[in-house]
């Protein structure tokens, strides 16, 4: 059976083949005892762009069995730091050589504008792809002192194993690199479940991995729903650490799962919000040059439609700049271009899906019913495709669904404050703690805001930049372990000490 | 003008032509020296010229501290981040993985080495080592440090700034790379001074850093003599780092004039004289190999050589006669035939040196066992030889030969060995047969040297350190350490809120 799709890309009318089985040391193939299929959806245009295998229980079984298999033989301990530096390397060349068609690809299944993916998603993972290259040759342990005359201690950080990677479908390639490259950086082999809503992208890095020369078994792609997929990856006995970004709940059966079964390392990072969620705050004190926090501001929650894990989804204006400041942010919101992706003029595209639209609306109808200011946006565009535009509240307080829970899209809280004090205690005021955002002129108050905030991430005078090489992740219940930098390092080797005597005789009897 | 060295490679392992300028290398460009003198580049394996290139001098250095210090201030240093800094050196090591044969052929060209193992070795270990640190580039990370709540508290480590780089003759291209990989990966520019004897692949280095992409000024090579340019770089006011491989001599003149000067800071690769202790249970067969590696390997000019080979005597017997056997089939001859093992040595200046110490082995009474004449009656070659019946005052058995001459001592005693193979001003290396492991790491533990193998000889990776205790060195290269020769810590306090009471 034919696994490729040709699909033609509707602004430059070329075809580009994806690949659309399930991908199983290093070749695409059919579903082991499944006939069913996952309909992916164009979400500018609502049409169905192909269909891909949706994996089953027994197909992840097969993977699993497959980057086992790799992981003592070709990969693990088998393989050099400086091989596996190699190989990492030649993938990034090939994304690099590839980020035109992968970018119209992520733009057709995401709705991220295509400059947007190319330059900054695509961009950036193959920096990071680069990075942990750097790092695969790096992985060192300690030489420890016990006794100098009996013995000597030391570490080895060996590879945990077999991973099981959950990514989302917010920055699908961008996530990819963020879980695939310090994995196998450190040795470890992978079975990646892509998200069931954007599947297209990990398929086509598949084949590149396969071009690049890892060996067969050593990166597997099972899209699958998350309770099938997702559930079987989590609670299988046979892989070692599962890494998952996404909801908060998923997050939690994820973690569960991982208990009941074999205790296998769980890792998760929150990103979409069912009920609870993240909420980071953004904070503009009244010394902070307002026109450029202005653009900050727009950018935490505007970026990638606000469907990303740390918007700047609450923003806290001191009193004395109020007015000014809403009114620069408001005319700035005003400049984002939401449409297409293939349009060269967007900025933002639609949201991912219908399910994900009719969520950011019920939000928007829960705020102006709960009493919230509309000072922009709030009305249903005509037409089809899942298009948010730009929508801002004011007045708001803090027991309004919309200040509390997680919209994840283009929907901005305003709130105000008097003291640097009431600052803080609002921004933190959340059962979550992945980003938060201060400007201020003030250095001495930079630094005491940013030591008080309780986020993973804090970002002073700036909004969402991350670096490959800096850390990240979320405080509180947005997650555990950290991604990125060389922290990231710590969640994929397991520590063995190694105690060798050489000068000690054992007692006996005692 | 500066010249341009052309040559056609017709050899049964390499054809190939090559075509380049061999000027000065500064600020981007190629070019002629101040005093518009050039040097005889020598082909060791028959002694007659190969080209002349340009002759650098102090004004020479000069400039190229001027290009180094603009670059620093302007492309480089912290204004170009690690990871741009990476990706460049990552374009220079594929673009010698595109011309390795080619690196290779110049190699063996210049420095004698058989093409073979300039290809097999040299030019692999080289590009390895560019890679290596293109990788640390972007991981140069300081610490933030709890001091009270009242302070944040950080260091970063910068780079230096121009540092100086001389190089040695006997592995030039991977010397090369030793040199430049830590300090442009870890933001510094380079003003560097290869041997006379061998510039050829560190001028080819520099047109492939030009295609590369690196802004001018970053890379700068300046070919000259020890005593002018050498002397020049590590007396220069404005270059506050020397690294240097080479002589324990020169290392002592270096690190002189650094003092003399501005007391820039100095890390030193010198010589050794490395003992390789072989007990009565090591796996014989294995340690006649290695043994043999690693006191022959590219003619004995290396300065980890195991060049003290010391055999208990339960052993000894029979360890002498398999390690003759294996010296005695060494293959000497042309770099460019297909099995040659061992060329010329690198000079004319280093056969006499190597002959006048077979000849004051033999004055000291001393029995050469093989070799110990010239091979052939062409170019600097040297048969593998062998002494024994030695005396540790020897000047055979305290000081660096740098040829294909080792001296086989037999032990008995267990005790005493550790003190003899430590009775050296020298510490760079060492090794240790046998299959007792606990023997092997309590005795690797007490030798007073840099690198210890154990059941080998002469391995090395770019990330594993390598350096030099006592007179064989300052500082570790390779490895995460090699970082903290390039880079200056700064410790930055800022004060949130502490309050000075005044009276």
């Amino acid at each position: 059976m034919d696994q490729t799709a040709r699909i033609t890309i509707p602004a430059t009318g070329q075809i580009v083949e994806i690949p659309t089985g399930l991908f199983i040391n290093n070749e695409f193939v059919s579903s082991v005892d499944s006939q069913e299929r996952i309909q992916v959806v164009n979400p500018a245009t609502e049409d169905i762009i192909c269909s891909v295998v949706a994996g089953s229980e027994k197909d992840i079984d097969a993977a699993v069995a497959a980057a086992r298999a790799a992981f003592s033989t070709t990969w693990g301990k088998n393989v050099t730091g400086f091989e596996r530096s190699r190989l990492l390397n030649k993938l990034a060349d090939l994304i690099e050589r590839d980020s035109q068609v992968l970018a119209e690809i992520e733009s057709l299944n995401n709705g991220k504008p295509v400059r947007i993916a190319r330059d900054f998603d695509i961009g950036d993972s193959i920096q990071c792809l680069r990075y942990y290259a750097g790092w695969a040759d790096k992985i060192v342990g300690q030489t420890i002192e016990v006794n100098n005359k009996t013995k000597i201690a030391f570490t080895r950080h060996e590879p945990i194993g077999v991973c099981g990677q959950i990514i989302p479908w917010n920055y699908p390639i961008n996530m990819w690199a963020w879980k695939v490259a310090p994995a196998l950086a450190c040795g470890c082999t992978i079975v990646m479940k892509p998200s069931e809503l954007t599947p297209l992208t990990a398929l086509v890095l598949s084949k590149l991995i396969a071009e690049a020369g890892f060996p067969p078994g050593v990166v597997n792609t099972i899209p699958s729903l998350g309770p099938v997929g997702g559930a079987a990856l989590s609670r299988h006995m046979d892989v070692d650490k599962v890494a998952f970004t996404g909801s908060t709940t998923t997050g939690r059966k994820i973690m569960e799962a991982a208990a009941k079964s074999n205790l296998k390392k769980a890792c998760h990072t929150r990103e979409v919000s069912l009920e609870l969620g993240g909420k980071s705050p953004h904070i503009i004190f009244e010394s902070a040059d307002l026109d450029q926090a202005a653009n900050w501001a727009c950018l935490g929650i505007l970026y990638n439609t606000g469907q990303d894990c740390t918007a700047g989804s609450r923003l806290y204006v001191q009193d004395t700049i109020y007015d000014k400041f809403l009114h620069l942010l408001v005319e700035k919101a005003k400049q984002l271009v939401i449409g297409d992706g293939f349009d060269e003029k967007s900025g933002g595209g639609p949201v991912v899906s219908k399910a994900q639209y009719d969520k950011v609306w019920s939000y928007i109808e829960s705020g102006k019913s709960q009493g919230a200011e509309l000072v922009l946006g709030g009305k249903k565009r005509p037409g089809k495709g899942y298009f948010v535009d730009p929508t801002i509240f004011t007045n708001v307080t803090r027991d309004m669904r919309i200040v509390q829970d997680e919209i994840f899209g283009p929907v901005l809280s305003v709130g105000r404050f008097k003291t640097e004090q009431e600052a803080i205690a609002l921004a933190n005021d959340t059962s979550y703690g992945l980003g938060a955002g201060l400007h201020s002129a003030d250095a001495s108050q930079c630094m005491r805001v940013s030591s008080a905030l309780e986020a993973g991430t804090v970002w002073v005078n700036q909004y969402n930049i991350l670096g490959n090489n800096v850390p990240f992740g979320g405080k509180k219940q947005s997650g555990i372990g950290r991604e990125l930098g060389s922290y990231a390092l710590e969640e994929y080797t397991e520590v063995k000490a190694v105690h060798w005597n050489f000068g000690e005789q054992a007692e006996w009897p005692l | 003008m500066p010249a341009v060295f052309t040559h056609e490679f017709n050899t049964p392992v390499y054809k190939g032509k090559v075509s380049f300028n061999t000027g000065l290398f500064i600020n981007g460009q190629f070019v002629d020296g101040s005093d518009g003198t050039t040097i005889d580049v020598i082909n060791p394996t028959d002694g007659k010229v190969t080209t002349s290139i340009s002759e650098g001098t102090q004004k020479d250095v000069d400039l190229a501290v001027d290009a180094a210090e603009k670059a620093f201030e302007t492309t480089w240093g912290l204004n170009c981040p690690g990871n741009k800094r990476g990706l460049l050196l990552s374009k220079l090591a594929s673009l010698m993985e595109e011309h390795a044969d080619e690196l290779a052929a110049l190699e063996a060209l210049d420095n004698g080495k058989a093409f073979n193992a300039a290809r097999g070795k040299d030019v692999p270990g080289a590009i390895a080592c560019i890679r290596y640190f293109a990788g640390w580039a972007d991981k140069i990370s300081g610490r933030v440090i709890e001091t009270t709540e009242e302070r944040f508290t950080y260091t970063r480590h910068e780079p230096i700034g121009v540092v100086g780089q001389i190089i040695p003759w006997n592995f030039p291209l991977l010397m090369f790379t030793w040199k430049i990989a830590p300090a442009l990966a870890t933001g510094n520019t380079v003003v560097l001074k290869p041997s006379e004897f061998t510039p050829l692949t560190a001028i080819r280095m520099c047109h492939l850093a030009k295609e590369a992409g690196f802004p001018p000024g970053i890379l700068n090579v300046v070919t000259g003599y020890g005593n002018t340019v050498g002397s020049a770089i590590s007396s220069h006011m404005r270059i506050h780092k020397v690294a240097f491989t080479g002589s324990t001599l020169v290392g002592r003149k270096i690190m002189e004039a650094a003092a003399k000067s501005n007391l820039k800071n100095v890390t030193l690769e010198l010589g050794g004289k490395s003992p390789n202790i072989i007990f009565n249970d090591a796996d014989l067969e294995q340690a006649v190999h290695w043994a043999m590696l690693g006191i022959f390997l590219n003619q004995g000019q290396s300065c980890l050589a195991g060049s003290r080979i010391f055999v208990q005597e339960g052993i000894y017997d029979e360890f002498l006669k398999r390690f003759t056997d294996k010296s005695r089939s060494i293959k000497v001859g042309d770099p460019f035939a297909p099995d040659t093992f061992q060329g010329p040595q690198v000079s004319k200046i280093q056969y006499d040196r190597i002959m006048g110490y077979i000849d004051s082995g033999k004055k000291d009474g001393a029995r050469i066992h093989i070799g110990g004449e010239r091979h052939g009656s062409e170019g600097y070659f040297i048969q593998p030889t062998i002494f024994l019946d030695t005396h540790p005052d020897m000047r055979i058995v305290k000081e660096e030969i740098f040829g294909p001459v080792s001296v086989v001592i037999k032990f008995k005693d267990e005790e005493d060995i550790v003190r003899q193979a430590n009775d050296t001003v020298y510490g760079l290396a060492a090794a240790v047969f046998t299959k007792d492991v606990n023997r092997a790491i309590t005795t690797a533990h007490k030798l007073k040297a840099g690198t210890v193998w154990v059941n080998c000889y002469g391995l090395s990776n770019p990330n594993v350190p390598f350096g030099g205790y006592k007179q064989s060195g300052i500082g570790r290269e390779m490895g995460e350490y090699a970082l903290a020769n390039y880079t200056e810590v700064k410790a930055v306090n800022v004060n949130l809120g502490l309050k000075i009471m005044s009276n």
